[in-house]
């Protein structure tokens, strides 16, 4: 068992640390370092959703007042490896999506770049494309792995004899739409080669990621690739992997050596390059006695990759762990099309996934007769379906209970469209929340005494997550120091190197990297240490991992209101109760499980990409068409958690938070919505036509 | 075409030559090197770029520069007074009414602007017609939804607002929800 950290910083709730930065906006986001003399870059994309370019016409470009460089597939620099096709840009003639970056002008000011870009005059050999999913396409293939690296299929038992022998099935195809993260920062690069030396400020979920996949890309030695990112303003799994935005800002300032060269997409082009989250179509099958108990769970999922690159959603895996039945079936299945490539999104898999699985345990409930929290409760498992190990810690249960009790579930009359309030139709859902608790194998961080105070280094993100906060609480306790006595330093290739902020894993691995450079230092240098002394070194790999499965749990509960004529959907309420081990920091912890659980509203009524078939691309490319959750449309969010301890996870005893709140919230809207009007919608969003008619 | 133009940021007049195209919100980020107005759309569907132009609350990426000259533009850098923060800012750190961060600086001016806007009386779309409106959660919410945040502290922002806003006469306008 690892030795647990004494709690003293840990579990306090102190203020962040960049707020006066950050409320001033005086934190330098990637764009904003101050360079001397920027140039600016504006990228040209393709207008055809297939084909081959013909001729790329740049002089009317060149002859622009103050442009510095064109870039096109034509001269630009042959780039060192081209594996990565989504990374290979301007290499190839072919298009291979709708808005791929097929060029770009570099000039004095953005003004300038920007009708620079537009004044490059491209033909093509345009070519049918292909950008519909569907789940009766005759070419839907089986990925070798999907997400994470887990098994495509899982298959335990016989879920058809289950079905055939069950006393209640629910059998429904549940859909999520495509969605975009939308950061409100966009992707963003300032580049500048000079003297042997690349230097990023990058807006990234990770420095030194960037640096070995820039490093790659480019034929450069780590060490000639230095990335910048203090701060990173929203990322949700979009700025997690290299994406051609940086591979071009690079190239940019290696056309014009030793001048910086700023570049940010725009929102539209946000929508065409910067990933997004698959559409899943999901198959969802249940099995149940009429106790309640499950007999068989199948869920499978069909949805979308791009042809020039593999990304594998992993959306039934969460459904291999959540309940227990004895027949289990799972499957993920591609149609590689001609789009842009999919890629993280918050709690890629579990997000998506969960709206099947969780509905369709609603729909169980409805059809059984039984309260849909009592379902859940009488599935509840002790051991991982899925691994056959024992839970490091499970309170799934307790989370209902609890919330439950806090919503005040008990008041509410089972039947649909019971309640009725004026002209509003009133519901309450539920829904479960689940999340695994990763662990990164790399991550290393210094701990160094200077000038009386403690000063740990790792090169660590903070998207907003509050690791500048919260990393220094951990060096504090493990340290046996003053919190205000110790400073972080996170955000650059300098600092050593630290795993990519995913899969809510940057507590469980940075944390574990500062406590074993913390406990290095005292064990070295005692309590009185000199100026200067200094300690590295790295997280380990959890040896409790062979013997426990580890997950955080959660339960949402939703009111919602159903405006009877019009079908409008208002949430007045929302409760997330969860139990993901020892909460770091509690006021910052708060914000991200409301800020996961708002998202999940916005999912749940708001969002998605349409997709445009007969262009190929995303028509509403834009934040007034792509409606994301505004002010008005939250109501109260109420966030509680349980003090779970789980000696078993790492040594501050903490699970991941980032992701968890988004996981189940759309099912606890939709359960809501049913509850209210009697209408199951089983496609997202929710929309006033599906409630209508 | 290019022109010469005095803009006045935060106090401090700057004397640009600019490309007649440029917005406020380059101007401020890309010539005068004030970057606390962010960029999230460029088409005022967000809000990241809200300043203060004589102490109205503006989108700056949809205000060209040259239609400035002589306003007195306010960034959330310049809110505060000697120094220190303006009480909105404190009550977004107190409330931790951010994540990220990059929606911030407009959030920030934008409730100061709407919070004079109150005080001069102005109604929202959900002010009942012929009633001075109590500054609550649903007033907040409504006249604060032109400022998007994807990170989602929407519930920690309007109690933020509300400890911020001076107390009015005969009112509860400032207390919790």
């Amino acid at each position: 068992m690892t030795e647990m950290l004494e709690h003293q910083a840990i579990g306090r709730g102190p203020a962040r640390r960049d707020g006066v930065r950050k409320v001033t906006g005086t934190a330098p986001y990637a764009y904003e370092h101050p360079v001397e003399n920027p140039a600016f870059c504006h990228p040209v994309q393709s207008t055809v959703g297939r084909g081959r370019i013909t001729a790329i016409d740049t002089s009317a470009a060149l002859a622009l007042d103050g442009v510095l460089a064109v870039l096109t597939p034509d001269d630009a620099e042959r780039l060192a490896n081209t594996d990565d096709a989504e990374l290979a840009v301007l290499q190839t003639h072919e298009v291979a999506f709708r808005g791929q970056i097929i060029g770009a002008a570099v000039a004095e000011t953005s003004e300038v770049a920007r009708q620079a870009a537009d004044l490059v005059a491209v033909t093509y050999d345009q070519a049918p494309h292909d950008v519909v999913l569907s789940d009766s396409r005759d070419d839907l293939y089986r990925p070798d792995a999907v997400n994470g690296g887990f098994p495509t299929d899982s298959n335990e038992g016989d879920i058809e004899a289950a079905l055939a022998a069950a006393e209640v099935t629910v059998t429904q195809t549940y859909t999520t739409a495509m969605y975009h993260q939308n950061p409100l920062e966009p992707h963003t690069t300032t580049a500048r080669s000079e003297d042997g030396v690349l230097t990023l400020w990058d807006s990234t979920q990770g420095v030194h990621p960037v640096r070995k996949a820039v490093a790659k890309v480019l034929g450069l030695e780590p060490d000639a690739v230095h990335v910048v990112c203090p701060y990173v303003g929203g990322a949700f799994g979009s700025k997690g992997q290299l994406k051609a935005n940086t591979v071009l800002a690079a190239m940019a300032a290696r056309a014009v050596p030793g001048r910086s060269v700023r570049l940010a997409l725009t929102r539209q082009q946000m929508f065409d390059v910067a990933g997004y989250r698959t559409p899943t179509i999901q198959h969802v099958t249940l099995a149940a006695n009429r106790d309640g108990t499950l007999t068989g769970i199948a869920h499978d999922v069909v949805e979308q990759t791009a042809r020039i690159k593999e990304f594998a959603e992993q959306t039934a895996v969460s459904t291999r762990s959540l309940y227990a039945a004895p027949n289990r079936r799972t499957s993920h299945r591609l149609a590689a099309l001609d789009v842009g490539v999919p890629s993280w999104m918050r709690a890629p898999g579990e997000c998506p996934g969960m709206f099947g699985t969780e509905v369709a345990m609603d729909e169980l409930a409805q059809e059984l007769g039984m309260d849909p929290v009592e379902l859940r409760v009488v599935n509840d498992t002790e051991i991982d379906p899925d691994s056959g190990k024992p839970f490091s810690s499970r309170n799934l249960v307790a989370c209902l209970r609890e919330g439950a009790q806090r919503f005040g579930w008990a008041d509410r009359d089972p039947a649909p469209r019971s309640r009725r309030e004026g002209n509003q139709l009133v519901g309450t859902g539920v829904a479960s929340s689940v999340y695994p608790v990763y662990r990164m194998p790399k991550s290393t961080a210094t701990v160094r005494f200077s000038g009386g105070r403690y000063v740990a280094e790792i090169g660590a993100a903070d998207l907003g997550t509050g690791t500048w906060t919260s990393l220094a609480q951990i060096a504090a306790d493990a340290l046996g120091a003053d919190l205000a006595s110790v400073e972080v330093r996170i955000g650059d290739t300098r600092y050593p190197e630290a795993s990519v902020a995913g899969g809510s894993s940057g507590m469980t691995t940075w944390g574990s990297a500062v406590v074993e450079a913390a406990r290095a230092f005292r064990a070295k240098f005692g309590a009185d240490p000199s100026d200067g002394d200094e300690v590295e070194a790295a997280v380990q790999a959890n040896p409790a991992t062979d013997d426990y499965a580890m997950f955080a749990f959660g339960a949402h509960f939703v009111e919602a209101r159903v405006d009877a004529d019009t079908g409008e959907v208002r949430v007045p309420r929302m409760l997330g109760v969860f139990a993901a081990g020892k909460i770091i920091n509690a006021r910052l912890a708060r914000s991200q499980f409301l800020g996961g659980m708002t998202m999940g509203l916005s999912m749940a009524l708001h969002e998605t990409s349409v997709m445009d078939p007969r262009f190929g691309h995303v028509v509403n490319h834009d934040l007034a068409e792509y409606h994301i959750t505004a002010n008005a449309d939250v109501g109260e969010i109420d966030v509680g958690w349980l003090d779970e301890h789980d000696p078993h996870v790492n040594a501050m005893g903490s699970k991941g938070i980032g992701e968890i709140g988004i996981v189940g919230a759309a099912a606890a809207v939709s359960n809501a919505v049913h509850h209210a009007t009697g209408v199951r919608v089983r496609e997202l969003p929710i929309t006033l036509d599906k409630l209508l008619g | 075409m290019e022109t010469e133009l005095t803009l006045r940021i935060d106090g401090q007049d700057h004397h640009l030559t600019i490309d007649t195209r440029t917005t406020l919100l380059d101007a401020l980020r890309e010539r005068i090197g004030n970057t606390s107005a962010k960029k999230g759309c460029d088409h005022g569907q967000c809000g990241a770029c809200t300043v203060l132009t004589d102490g109205r609350r503006t989108l700056s990426c949809l205000t060209l520069a040259v239609t400035q000259g002589g306003a007195e533009i306010t960034t959330a850098e310049g809110l505060g007074q000697d120094g220190g923060l303006h009480p909105v800012q404190q009550a977004f750190i107190d409330h931790d009414a951010f994540q990220c961060g990059y929606c911030t600086p407009g959030q920030v001016c934008s409730a100061v602007g709407m919070l004079a806007e109150y005080a001069d009386g102005w109604p929202s779309a959900v002010t009942e017609p012929g009633t001075t409106a109590e500054l609550d959660h649903d007033e907040i919410a409504e006249r604060m939804s032109g400022n998007l945040c994807r990170c989602g502290a929407y519930a920690n922002i309007v109690p933020a607002v509300q400890a911020a806003a001076p107390r009015r006469e005969g009112t509860n306008a400032g207390g919790a929800r």
